[in-house]
């Protein structure tokens, strides 16, 4: 995991860096200095919309490009500042329209569409809360989600509609609104995007929203239970434009590019909140992932700071230099990752082929935002997630009974906890109080991943102190994936663990014992396999299914899916003394 | 080998990656990723069942030549004749 190759940066790389030198800033930091780089409204009021639309009209930033779409035939769509605040205003009232009350839900189920913007910020003017919903999502994890949110109005395709919403409609009955962004048709619960837009008016006067009240809603795995909906308030603007600015790099003539997935929080933090309210122009691809393609926009759209994902990152690696030095990519000036660590092959391939490395960072869907980066200005050790953000303190701890006691050794591993509180925090799981509580110990917060820390303060990730699937950047929780698994009427018990992959960082893989009268065939794994995909998506369903006779449980009956997870990978099987029946 | 063997290997190799998927509410020419409900990891899976099915390399430089169902039974038909 580790290297000695360093990437050392020089006083160029400081001398243009946003935050030339990171100690010095990590001294003299205070978020009271972050807010004052937003502007707020009257009365100590802040609201993230206007933070990332309508300050910069007044700053004659109006005309300037605020997103500019490369659609899948590669046709261009810009949307100004001017454009955005118009058309957020529009949606604003469109909500208003429908009865909607300030704090009630709006969900988008949406691919890297213009109204995914349009929505999201829109949503935010009114003062309503918006949760962003993954496309690939099947419709099981689109109605528990829907329905923990309790969704009044969601914005979606009429593709996606049909697929995943609609066998599940009858059972939300709160969803009152579902607008389509491609139908004009209206009637039987739907109404059309664009007619309704085309009725709303171009003036709204953005809801002045305390920095407490909620703003986000994203939604993230444990290892049981149902998804935890995260709760993040407009105060949350202060660290997504500080991190932008500081761990992004991000300057006003950026053209910016993050290929993240709007259905999870990187593509709102960092896909919306962070570029705009730094006031950059975004470019956003609407297609999936293409090596060629991918290379033929940093070039056109002369991209200067690119965000991406670890698996995009290795598959670029897999398909060799030769497509990225048919290209001129001398615009980018600052590349970084996150999702999951990167490894330092990864890392050292990128400083060969771009002059310039990746810069990992991390953070969670709790965390709301950056907290520990490799920054512009700071030598990179490839493989390591890099260093605390100033106005964060971390630490390595280990737990024991509701106390933490700090590992001071040098690589000594332990759970990362970061010190609270930063506006960015989340303040709360929706309707989950008790399992809020349980992330935080003497005034820390307890991330659930395990690290290091070296002797020049730098973190390295280990891996996950629980059984949460990390797969291509996405969080998997494995109850949920198991308890779609038994649904299926050949299987009685199931297990999923996450396996290593090069590319995806962890695949799902699912064991799974068979009902009486049910006997283990391909036709019955593909057919299970099949059941997966539709209640969970592709994303979410194991990519690979096995049959057995029992699974190791212990006494009270909980299935040992690390033990599982040791045995497929040659590791030791640790303590199992708690195991009461074994795997056959 | 001739079309109709491909696109048969073709369609066992998709039923293994989208098993759920009717091929009768296939739109042949429309994006296979949108068509399948299949994402970057399931698509890079199918490449390479398909590569060592029919034992032929699909560089990646070709991927964009092969984003519908159509456009994939034509490359390779076209591959395994060459």
């Amino acid at each position: 995991m580790m290297t000695d190759d360093i990437i050392h940066k020089g006083s160029r790389d400081a001398g243009r860096a946003n935050m030339p030198d990171y100690r010095q800033e990590a001294t003299t930091f205070s978020w009271t200095e972050a807010r004052a780089l937003l502007d707020g409204l009257a009365d100590g009021k802040l609201n993230i919309a206007h933070e990332c639309v309508d300050r910069h009209l007044s700053r004659d930033s109006g005309s300037k490009v605020a997103l500019r779409f490369v659609h899948k035939n590669d046709s261009i769509t810009d949307i100004t500042y001017n454009d955005l605040s118009i058309l957020t205003n529009r949606f604003a009232n469109v909500l208003l329209s429908l009865g909607l009350v300030t704090g009630e839900r709006v969900y988008s189920l949406l691919g890297r569409k213009p109204e995914l913007y349009i929505v999201s910020l829109g949503s935010l003017k009114a003062g309503m809360v918006f949760s962003p919903l993954f496309s690939a999502f099947g419709p099981e994890p689109v109605l528990s989600r829907l329905e923990i949110g309790a969704a009044r109005v969601l914005v979606t395709t009429n593709a996606l509609y049909k697929r995943k919403v609609a066998p599940i409609r009858d059972r939300l009955p709160q969803l009152e609104h579902v607008l389509l962004i491609d139908s004009k048709k209206e009637g039987d619960g739907l109404l059309s995007f664009e007619s309704e837009m085309q009725h709303a008016s171009t003036e709204f006067n953005v809801v002045a929203t305390d920095p407490e009240d909620t703003a986000l809603l994203h939604f993230t795995s444990g290892t049981t239970g149902r998804p935890k909906g995260a709760i993040h308030v407009h105060e949350a603007v202060v660290a997504h434009c500080y991190t932008g600015r500081v761990a992004l790099d991000l300057k006003p003539d950026d053209n910016y590019w993050c290929t993240a997935d709007p259905g999870w929080v990187t593509g709102t933090s960092y896909g919306i909140i962070a570029p705009l309210a730094n006031g950059v122009t975004m470019v956003v691809d609407e297609a999936e992932f293409d090596i060629e393609r991918w290379y033929r926009i940093l070039e056109s759209q002369r991209v200067s700071v690119w965000y991406t994902a670890p698996t995009a990152i290795r598959m670029l690696m897999a398909a060799g230099t030769e497509a990225a030095s048919k290209r001129d990519l001398s615009n980018i000036r600052f590349m970084a990752s996150v999702g999951e660590p990167l490894n330092p092959e990864a890392v050292l391939w990128s400083a060969d082929t771009f002059g310039k490395p990746f810069h990992d960072n991390w953070w969670q869907t709790e965390t709301g935002g950056i907290m520990i980066a490799n920054f512009a200005s700071m030598d990179v050790k490839p493989g390591s997630m890099g260093m605390p953000l100033p106005g964060i303190v971390a630490s390595i701890v280990e737990r024991d009974n509701g106390d933490v006691s700090h590992v001071t050794k040098p690589m000594g591993i332990g759970e990362l906890v970061l010190k609270t509180p930063w506006p960015s925090m989340m303040r709360g799981y929706l309707n989950e109080e008790q399992r809020y509580k349980k992330c935080f110990s003497d005034g820390w917060y307890l991330t659930g991943d395990l690290a290091m820390r070296d002797s020049d303060g730098y973190y390295w990730f280990v891996g996950r102190s629980d059984d949460v699937i990390k797969s291509a950047g996405h969080l998997i929780g494995p109850f949920e994936v198991e308890s779609a698994l038994i649904e299926h009427a050949a299987v009685s018990e199931a297990a999923v663990i996450g396996l290593p992959d090069e590319l995806a960082g962890e695949v799902a893989k699912a064991y799974v014992a068979l009902n009486p009268g049910f006997e283990p065939s391909e036709g019955l794994q593909l057919d299970i396999r099949g059941h997966a995909r539709k209640r969970l998506g592709p994303a979410v369903a194991p990519r690979e299914i096995i049959f057995r006779k029992k699974l190791p449980k212990t006494r009270s009956g909980k299935i040992m899916r690390r033990l599982l997870k040791a045995r497929e990978m040659g590791l030791p099987e640790g303590d199992i003394s708690t195991l009461e029946t074994d795997e056959k | 080998m001739n079309d109709k063997d491909v696109e048969a290997i073709l369609r066992r190799e998709l039923f293994k990656i989208a098993p759920d998927i009717d091929m009768a509410d296939v739109e042949l020419s429309a994006d296979i990723r949108e068509e399948f409900d299949i994402d970057s990891m399931d698509f890079l899976n199918l490449v390479v069942a398909l590569s060592k099915a029919l034992n032929m390399n699909i560089p990646e430089a070709d991927y964009s030549k092969i984003s519908t169902y159509n456009a994939l039974v034509a490359y390779l038909g076209n591959q395994a004749n060459a």
